[in-house]
C-alpha cells in the first residue's frame, strides 16, 4: 500500500515538473493577491501588519482553489482515472495519494514564499515563522478537503467557480485556526492553542477526507 | 416491516398529498395563533420595548435553518446507503426551504440588530456561522443543478450534504472562539426559559407554524418532483 502510494506521489510531482507553468502560475496568483492588498488599502505600516495574517491566509486559500480545479481533470480525460477506479489499489490509499503529491506542488511552495511576503507586509520575523508553521499544518487540510469538491466537480460545465462554491464555506474553520493563531501570536499571548487545533484538524481530515474523495469520484465516474 | 411500503413514489404521491393539505392548514392556524399571542398577549419587553417581538419570527426561523440542514442530510445518507429515490427527493425538496429561513433568520435579525445593537451587521460568531450556513445551503443546490443526469445529482449532492453537515459543529466553534456578541440561547431543554410563559408561548406557536409550513412546502416539492420524472 505503501508501495502504491509512492508511486503515484512520485508520479504526480514528475508530471507536475513536466508542467512547471501550471504550478507556477497557482503560484503566481498568490503572490499576487497579496501584493494587491497594499494597493488597495494603503501602505500605512500598522495597518499592514495587522491585516497580513489573514491577507496571506485567504490568498493562499484562494491559490489552492485555483490548482484544485486540475487535481483530476486530466487523469480523467485521458482515462487514468478509470484504471485507478478498476485497479486492485484501494482508492482511498490512490486519492489520500493524489491529495498528498497536490500540497507537495501547490501548498509547500506557499508556506515556503509565506515568510517572504511577510516581509513585504513587515511582520516581524517570529510571526512570519509562526504564520508559516500555520500555513505548513492548515494546507494539507486545504488539499484534502477541496479534493472532496474536486471530485464532485469532475467534467462539469463551470467547475471551477462551483468548486469555489462549494468548497470555500468548508475551508472557513482552517483560515480562522490559521489566520487566528498567528494573530493570537502577535498580541503577545501565544497561538499554540490555534496551531494545536490546527493539528487535529488535519488528523481528522486525513483521516475521513480519503472516504469522501473516493465516493466522489465513483459517483463522478460512474 | 411496512417501513418501505410508502418508499415508492406511486403509494407515497397520494399520502404526501393528504399530509401536504393537513400541514398547510395546521401551518396557517398555529401561525395566527402564533403571531395573536406574540403581537397582542406577550407582555412588552422591559429592557427593548416593542422592538423585540421580532423574536417570533427570527428564533424559530433559525431553529429551521440549523435543524433542516441536519434533516437534508439525514435523508440525503440515507439515500445514498439505502438507493431510494424518495430519501433523495426529500433532501433535494427540503433544501430551498432551508435556505429561505436562513435568510429569513439573517433578514430579521439584522432589522433587529439595528435598534438595539445599532448596526445591521457584524461580524459576530452567531452571525457569521448562519451566513456560512445559507453558503452551505446554495453549495447543496447549485451542485445539484449543474448536474443533469438525476442520479449522478442526487448521489453528488448527498456526499456533499454529509461533508456539510460532518463541517457544521467545527464551523460553528471555530467562529464562536473568533468572536462573539450575541446573546446566549435564551430556551435550552435543561432548564426553565428566561423569558415570561407567554413570549415563550408565542415562540412555540410559531416555530410549530414553521415546522408545518417546511413540511407542506417540501411535500409538494417533492409530489412535483415526481409529476416531472413520470
Amino acid at each position: 500500500m505503501v508501495e502504491i502510494a509512492r508511486a503515484l506521489v512520485c508520479r504526480d510531482l514528475r508530471l507536475a515538473l513536466r508542467r512547471r507553468a501550471d504550478v507556477a502560475t497557482a503560484l503566481l496568483f498568490f503572490v499576487i493577491v497579496a501584493s494587491l492588498f497594499p494597493l488597495g488599502v494603503g501602505a500605512e505600516p500598522n495597518l499592514l501588519r495587522s491585516i497580513a495574517p489573514g491577507v496571506i491566509w485567504v490568498a493562499a486559500l484562494l491559490a489552492s482553489i485555483l490548482s484544485l480545479a486540475r487535481l483530476f481533470a486530466d487523469d480523467f480525460a485521458d482515462g487514468t482515472l478509470e484504471q485507478m477506479l478498476l485497479g486492485a489499489a484501494p482508492l482511498g490509499v490512490v486519492v489520500a495519494a493524489k491529495a498528498a503529491a497536490h500540497w507537495l506542488v501547490c501548498g509547500l511552495p506557499l508556506v515556503l514564499l509565506a515568510p517572504l511576503l511577510a516581509l513585504q507586509y513587515d511582520l516581524p520575523g517570529p510571526l512570519a515563522g509562526m504564520l508559516a508553521l500555520s500555513l505548513a499544518l492548515g494546507t494539507p487540510v486545504l488539499s484534502l478537503i477541496g479534493a472532496i469538491g474536486a471530485a464532485l466537480t469532475l467534467g462539469l460545465r463551470g467547475g471551477g467557480v462551483l468548486l469555489s462554491l462549494l468548497v470555500l464555506p468548508l475551508y472557513v474553520p482552517v483560515l480562522v485556526l490559521g489566520a487566528g493563531s498567528v494573530e493570537m501570536a502577535s498580541a503577545g499571548l501565544g497561538g499554540q492553542g490555534q496551531l494545536l487545533l490546527l493539528a487535529a484538524l488535519l488528523v481528522v481530515a486525513a483521516a475521513a477526507a480519503p472516504w469522501a474523495i473516493a465516493a466522489a469520484l465513483r459517483i463522478s465516474s460512474e | 416491516m411496512k417501513w418501505f411500503w410508502y418508499a415508492s413514489p406511486e403509494t407515497f404521491f397520494p399520502l404526501a398529498g393528504t399530509i401536504a393539505r393537513i400541514c398547510a392548514v395546521a401551518a396557517a392556524v398555529f401561525a395566527v395563533a402564533g403571531l395573536y399571542v406574540g403581537f397582542f398577549v406577550a407582555p412588552t419587553d422591559a429592557q427593548q420595548g416593542e422592538v423585540y417581538r421580532i423574536i417570533f419570527i427570527h428564533v424559530p426561523a433559525a431553529w429551521m435553518s440549523m435543524f433542516l440542514y441536519v434533516l437534508m442530510a439525514a435523508w440525503a445518507a440515507l439515500g445514498l446507503a439505502l438507493n431510494t429515490r424518495l430519501s433523495a427527493m426529500m433532501a433535494r425538496a427540503l433544501a430551498p426551504t432551508g435556505a429561505l429561513f436562513t435568510f429569513i433568520a439573517l433578514w430579521t435579525g439584522s432589522l433587529w440588530g439595528r435598534p438595539t445593537w445599532g448596526t445591521f451587521w457584524v461580524w459576530d460568531a452567531r452571525l457569521t456561522s448562519e451566513l456560512i450556513l445559507l453558503f452551505l445551503y446554495f453549495g447543496f443546490m447549485a451542485l445539484q443543478a449543474s448536474i443533469e443526469d438525476r442520479r449522478r445529482s442526487d448521489r453528488a449532492g448527498a456526499v456533499l450534504a454529509i461533508v456539510g453537515a460532518v463541517n457544521v459543529p467545527i464551523i460553528y466553534y471555530s467562529v464562536q472562539w473568533w468572536n462573539t456578541l450575541h446573546q446566549g440561547a435564551s430556551v435550552s431543554f435543561s432548564r426553565a426559559p428566561s423569558m415570561a410563559a407567554t413570549m415563550f408561548t408565542g415562540m412555540i406557536l410559531m416555530a410549530l407554524a414553521f415546522w408545518m409550513y417546511s413540511i407542506a412546502v417540501s411535500l409538494t416539492r417533492v409530489r412535483c418532483m415526481m409529476r416531472e420524472e413520470k
